[in-house]
């Protein structure tokens, strides 16, 4: 049985994927925004951006609230809901939806919490199989230096504390993270995962995205994908829209 | 799916929640929309406490954490399928976490309007798969009795018209518009989903009680199930209100 739906539509879907601190958000910025200029139809969906769902995750965090079993399905929900509204609809319309984050994070990040593989793996059947998926490999020392030298302060289930690994918010954080990774590296080759060393620079992350891009997805995105007639003018929504 | 023993998780146990040592019993009413449930909830639970029981009685989009969400969620017009179910399934799996598991460690009677069937069911009536809810709910208890108040669509549409007056447009599928005007669309969709419950009675192992008898018989079919179910770890009534006394 296959781990996603297949991807029989004219759009694309790329994600990217890595801990915390591993650069991915940049370069996922950066790749759409080129993608955009050459012409081509590009959607943004960000992890846990879905506006019927967005307020009781919020809520959740807010009250500590959350189990494992909870923060894994209203997690689902969130997704489920960018996927049928918003995903979904776009790919089939012929354009390229960047993700930042899909269920891979929650295949990590999850059973990190305790949760089962088997059954967060079925949680998220549903899912869209994407055209290409980044992994963000990144030493642990290096991503928690990024997150913890310029940022606010860690919040409660970020740093795991739902788990009770440490006392410290640091030290649990670290932990937990080191955890993630782990899921994430074992996971790599079953997901056919491109990996990109995020020690790099940006510049060299993103020139080796766009030679997987074009190589991978070449021929097929000026076949079949949205774009732009020439000297035209594109205003696609850049990331999931509200609720009117 | 025979011979599970009760309070035992389905297909996935919770993680971090140890079921042992409950003493309370776990009591589900199933059936579909407007079959008469909420009213034998308030019969069963009524006569339960005069009986000296600890009763907690719960059902769908009542969790603390998406209760709200799920009903802001329903007010507009943009909850898919695949959502819905999900959206329901983290109510349930709070309310079950928080709820019901501690109410059951106390010793309650736990009456559901409503388990993870329903849940269910409205997926498969969706056109979800049935593998994957499956084992989506599977993380829930099997409860010591699964009453299912069966009829079919006929007198449902009798009971909407006649009770509220009007169909309400989750209970007649309007999302995914199973037919052209409200009545029709409700028509095809709950006989969707009782075909849906109907497929779960064995599997599942629900007692069928027909719900087209009066009420007042309905109750007495309730209350002959329920007494053969072994509640003998309660407080015997008589003696419970003569402690007070």
């Amino acid at each position: 049985m296959s781990l996603f739906v297949p991807n029989r539509n004219r759009g694309k879907l790329i994600v990217v994927e890595g801990i915390d601190g591993s650069g991915k958000s940049t370069q996922i910025s950066l790749l759409s925004h080129w993608l955009r200029s050459q012409g081509y139809a590009v959607a943004f969906s960000e992890w846990n951006s879905s506006p019927l769902v967005r307020q009781t995750t919020r809520r959740g965090k807010k009250k500590e609230m959350f189990t494992p079993t909870t923060f894994s399905l209203i997690h689902a929900t969130d997704f489920a809901d960018r996927m049928e509204s918003y995903i979904l609809p776009l790919v089939k319309s012929g354009a390229i939806v960047c993700a930042d984050r899909y269920a891979y994070t929650a295949f990590a990040r999850d059973v990190a919490r305790g949760v089962s593989r088997r059954w967060v793996r079925n949680l998220y059947r549903f899912a869209m199989h994407p055209s290409l998926a980044f992994y963000f490999r990144v030493p642990l020392d290096v991503a928690l230096g990024r997150i913890l030298g310029g940022r606010d302060a860690l919040k409660y289930y970020e740093a795991g504390m739902d788990l009770g690994l440490a006392r410290d918010v640091e030290e649990s954080f670290r932990i937990f993270q080191g955890r993630i990774l782990d899921e994430y590296e074992a996971m790599a080759d079953e997901m056919g995962f491109h990996i990109i060393d995020a020690t790099q620079s940006i510049e060299e992350q993103q020139r080796r995205m766009r030679d997987i891009v074009m190589k991978v997805l070449g021929d097929r995105l000026s076949n079949g994908v949205l774009h732009l007639p020439p000297g035209g003018d594109f205003s696609a929504q850049p990331t999931t829209p509200p609720v009117l | 799916m025979r011979n599970r023993q009760p309070l035992q998780f389905y297909s996935e146990p919770l993680p971090g929640v140890d079921i042992s040592d409950f003493q309370g019993k776990l009591i589900v009413l199933e059936g579909p929309d407007a079959v008469g449930r909420s009213t034998q909830i308030a019969l069963l639970r009524r006569w339960l406490e005069r009986e000296g029981h600890a009763v907690l009685d719960t059902g769908m989009a009542r969790s603390a954490l998406a209760g709200k969400g799920i009903k802001m969620a329903k007010e507009g017009n943009t909850l898919g399928p695949i959502t819905m179910t999900l959206f329901y399934t983290t109510d349930f799996a709070d309310r079950l976490e928080n709820e019901i598991i501690p109410a059951l460690r106390a010793g309650f009677v736990v009456l559901i309007d409503r388990y993870i069937f329903s849940i269910m069911a409205r997926a498969i009536a969706r056109g979800e798969h049935r593998r994957w809810i499956e084992q989506v709910a599977g993380f829930a208890l099997v409860p010591h009795i699964v009453l299912y108040l069966r009829a079919e669509v006929e007198p449902l549409v009798s009971r909407v018209v006649l009770g509220r007056g009007v169909f309400d447009y989750w209970e007649s599928g309007m999302d995914l518009r199973f037919g052209p005007d409200k009545y029709e669309s409700f028509v095809r969709y709950q006989a969707r989903l009782i075909k849906a419950l109907d497929s779960m009675v064995e599997p599942y192992d629900f007692q069928v009680i027909d719900a087209s008898q009066p009420i007042p018989k309905i109750f007495r079919d309730l209350q002959r199930r329920i007494v053969r179910l072994p509640l003998s770890r309660m407080r015997p009534p008589r003696t419970a209100a003569k402690a007070e006394a």
